[in-house]
């Protein structure tokens, strides 16, 4: 069998698989995160929040609701979108004018609140999610076993990564929103209304944590620290593929789950910390991120 | 979080400083008195017993994750059960009232500690009990030993707590790392579980319980094939289990715990990992982990737990009460929380005393004999040693109910579960035997 550093090749290719399938879903959290900064300019201290309250979403509607899986990836983000555009409505857009460290305390302060309120009506054990009757099971790919529902995250997660990318950089409604955030005042004089453009993109953020959560439910235990853990990571991602920039976080979401992924084979006890330590890399080397465009 | 604990400490350690020279002069007079005090009694031969209940309250201070990972196994649950057990006590002993404070470590060995100096230096507690994370528990214990005061420890699993790091001063009541080793890994080498992957939680306690399994499943003529170290915490297992998967051991056990344990079963689960032949190994798992995963994913797990809500008439009454105030049923340590709560109020009255070195005495002299344990005894070094449980999880089908959990594989008596005090490194009995 061909070895590479001492480990098979076909163990690698497994490894390499699992770290694409994290990357992907690393890439779709940053992905929200980078839409809110790059359009809105707020710092989401909340994603990993409502995020988890996607999941928490999808679980409660399985069970009080009887809503299936299908019906959940779809309701649930617009849901939790909602939430967002409330929470823009009546909080954020009242510390728009302030500096960027405002919008950053006062989601934080939102994110405590939301899962201080599960924590005590839940515990922090969390539940579990059954897995989709039709995306149970797994192939066997002479390297590994696949399990079908994680095939399933990295195709839904690449396509809705896309769909993003698609909508902001190269369709109208995207065009308007770019310019909204160069210059709200000029745009606004155009007859486009800027402060629904600012809610719906706030909400398209928040609905695409939202969809990561309900990808997350059958894979993780629900439960409401399920965001914390995965917001510094995320914040990181973002960070290194510069602020805001939409096409850097899809990318560096994608490298940044198979760096990590290899870690977890030459040198697991390093996994959880390697993503800061190419973070201070790129920091020290181009401050403004790989696809950053500002200095 | 650490600027809070840092803040609070610059600001209490002049006070508190001074304080503790005063509280500890005052206790050395306390500690006088019940003598004197015995000396005017028998030199007036009035021959009643002289109350020693120092400011004429019992009071227990409560310390345990109140809000983080390991909230559901201790948390405001237990406190519930502390306060159970002073309820069913009749919320006085011999007339004095017994007041519970509580406070949330947050798992921080500085908070802890700090909470528990306060304690004694402006409540003049008398015991502190739930004491969760191993880290906090050391820290905490080592300053009851200091201020001469009671602590029992029911949430932690580092042997370590009655082992090296033992006093006179506090007593280890539920479980450790010891029988969970023994008990589960020992069983499972015996049914031909011989070979063993390690996957194992990269801190102290990881650590502690990687080297009792590695003892017990080398010494019964098993092998370890392979380990891993994996940070704590780990939400992505799947790595770790494919690993697990291409060593070709027979057994891949988990010395990790909480959401890691619950992580790692869940992605195990739907990597086939058992459907590829390999058995899985949790060597610390409680009841609310196993809720959270579902019987679907935990059935047929093999685990030692100190205590199952389902064991005897006793245990089930006690925890329909438990059920029907906190709407859970109750995990080994918030029963065991009860227990060493009742055993220590009970050794209060015996004693009209709430001096540590008295109720301490008292206690280790009569049995456990509650719905917790049956003769159970508290040794020199603090170990309670009781009998264990070796469970396996019930499979949907067989389960009747939501916490209808486990099935009784093997009684483990305590003698056989616990280290044996010829092993022990603990100074108050070194060379004992």
């Amino acid at each position: 069998m061909t070895m590479i550093f001492g480990i098979p090749l076909m163990v690698l290719f497994g490894q390499l698989m699992l770290g694409l399938i994290n990357g992907a879903f690393y890439a779709l959290l940053s992905l929200g995160l980078a839409v809110i900064f790059g359009l809105l300019r707020i710092i989401n201290f909340a994603h990993g929040a409502q995020y988890m309250l996607g999941a928490f979403a999808a679980l409660l509607g399985a069970q009080y609701l009887g809503l299936n899986y299908w019906a959940a990836l779809i309701l649930v983000p617009l849901v939790v979108g909602a939430l967002g555009i409330v929470v823009e409505r009546l909080l954020l857009r009242r510390i728009q004018h302030l500096d960027h460290l405002y919008g950053l305390l006062l989601t934080f302060g939102l994110a405590l609140i939301f899962e201080g309120t599960l924590v005590n009506l839940f515990g922090v054990s969390g539940s579990s999610y059954p897995i989709p009757e039709a995306l149970s099971g797994g192939f066997k790919l002479g390297f590994m076993f696949l399990p079908t529902y994680r095939a399933w995250v990295l195709v839904a997660a690449l396509v809705v990564c896309f769909a993003v990318w698609f909508l902001i950089e190269r369709t109208r409604l995207g065009a308007y929103l770019r310019a909204g955030t160069e210059n709200p005042e000029l745009v606004q004089a155009f007859g486009i209304n800027v402060p629904l453009m600012v809610s719906l993109t706030y909400g398209l953020g928040v609905a695409l944590a939202a969809f990561a959560g309900v990808l997350a439910a059958p894979l993780y235990p629900v439960s409401p620290t399920m965001g914390s853990n995965l917001l510094i990571v995320v914040f990181a991602v973002v960070v290194i593929g510069g602020m805001g920039s939409i096409l850097g976080a899809i990318l560096t979401g994608l490298a940044m789950g198979v760096i990590e992924g290899l870690t977890k084979v030459f040198y697991p006890e390093a996994a959880n910390t390697v993503i800061f330590v190419v973070m201070v890399m790129v920091l020290m080397l181009r401050p403004a991120g790989l696809f950053g465009k500002e200095a | 979080m650490h600027a809070t604990a840092n803040a609070s400490r610059k600001v209490s350690c002049k006070p508190s400083r001074l304080s503790r020279h005063i509280s500890s002069a005052l206790r050395v007079r306390r500690r006088a008195l019940p003598l004197s005090a015995a000396l005017l009694g028998t030199l007036l031969s009035a021959g009643v017993a002289q109350a020693d209940i120092s400011d004429d309250t019992v009071k227990i201070g409560y310390l345990a994750d109140m809000s983080g990972t390991y909230r559901d196994l201790a948390g405001p649950g237990g406190l519930d059960a502390l306060k159970m057990a002073v309820e069913d006590f009749g919320g006085s002993v011999n007339g004095k009232p017994i007041e519970v404070l509580s406070a949330d470590d947050r798992n921080s060995a500085d908070v802890g500690a700090n909470t528990v100096r306060g304690w004694i230096d402006q409540q003049n507690i008398d015991m502190v009990g739930g004491l969760v994370a191993s880290s906090v528990s050391i820290a905490v214990t080592r300053i009851l030993a200091e201020q001469d005061t009671l602590g029992i420890v029911s949430g932690s699993a580092a042997s370590s707590i009655t082992n090296e790091h033992c006093t006179p001063n506090h007593i280890h009541w539920v479980y450790d790392t010891y029988p969970l080793a023994n008990g589960t890994a020992k069983a499972i080498v015996d049914e031909g579980g011989d070979s063993w992957f390690l996957l194992t939680a990269d801190y102290a306690f990881g650590h502690a319980l990687e080297g009792d399994v590695e003892k017990v499943v080398t010494e019964n003529g098993g092998t370890i094939v392979g380990k891993i170290r994996h940070p704590f915490p780990t939400s992505d297992f799947s790595s770790y289990i494919l690993q697990a998967q291409g060593s070709g051991a027979k057994i891949v056990g988990l010395a990790n715990a909480g959401s890691d344990t619950v992580n790692a079963l869940t992605t195990a689960s739907q990597f086939g990992l058992v459907q590829s032949g390999q058995s899985l190994a949790g060597l610390l798992i409680f009841l609310n982990d196993v809720h959270a995963l579902g019987l679907n994913v935990a059935q047929g797990l093999q685990l030692t737990t100190g205590w199952y809500w389902d064991l005897n008439e006793e245990t089930r009454a006690w925890s329909q009460r438990y059920y029907e105030r906190n709407e859970r049923m109750p995990t080994m340590v918030q029963a065991g929380i009860y227990s060493s709560t009742l055993h220590y109020l009970n050794a209060v009255a015996a004693t009209d005393s709430d001096d540590t070195a008295t109720v301490r005495a008292k206690m280790g002299e009569t049995p456990v004999n509650d719905m917790f344990a049956k003769n159970g005894i508290i040794r020199a070094d603090g170990r309670m040693v009781h009998d264990m449980y070796l469970v396996k999880v019930k499979s949907p089908s067989e389960s009747t109910g939501e916490w209808d959990v486990y099935d009784v594989i093997r009684t483990i008596p305590g003698q056989e579960a616990y280290r044996p005090l010829a092993d022990s490194q603990c100074a108050l009995v070194k060379g004992q035997g």
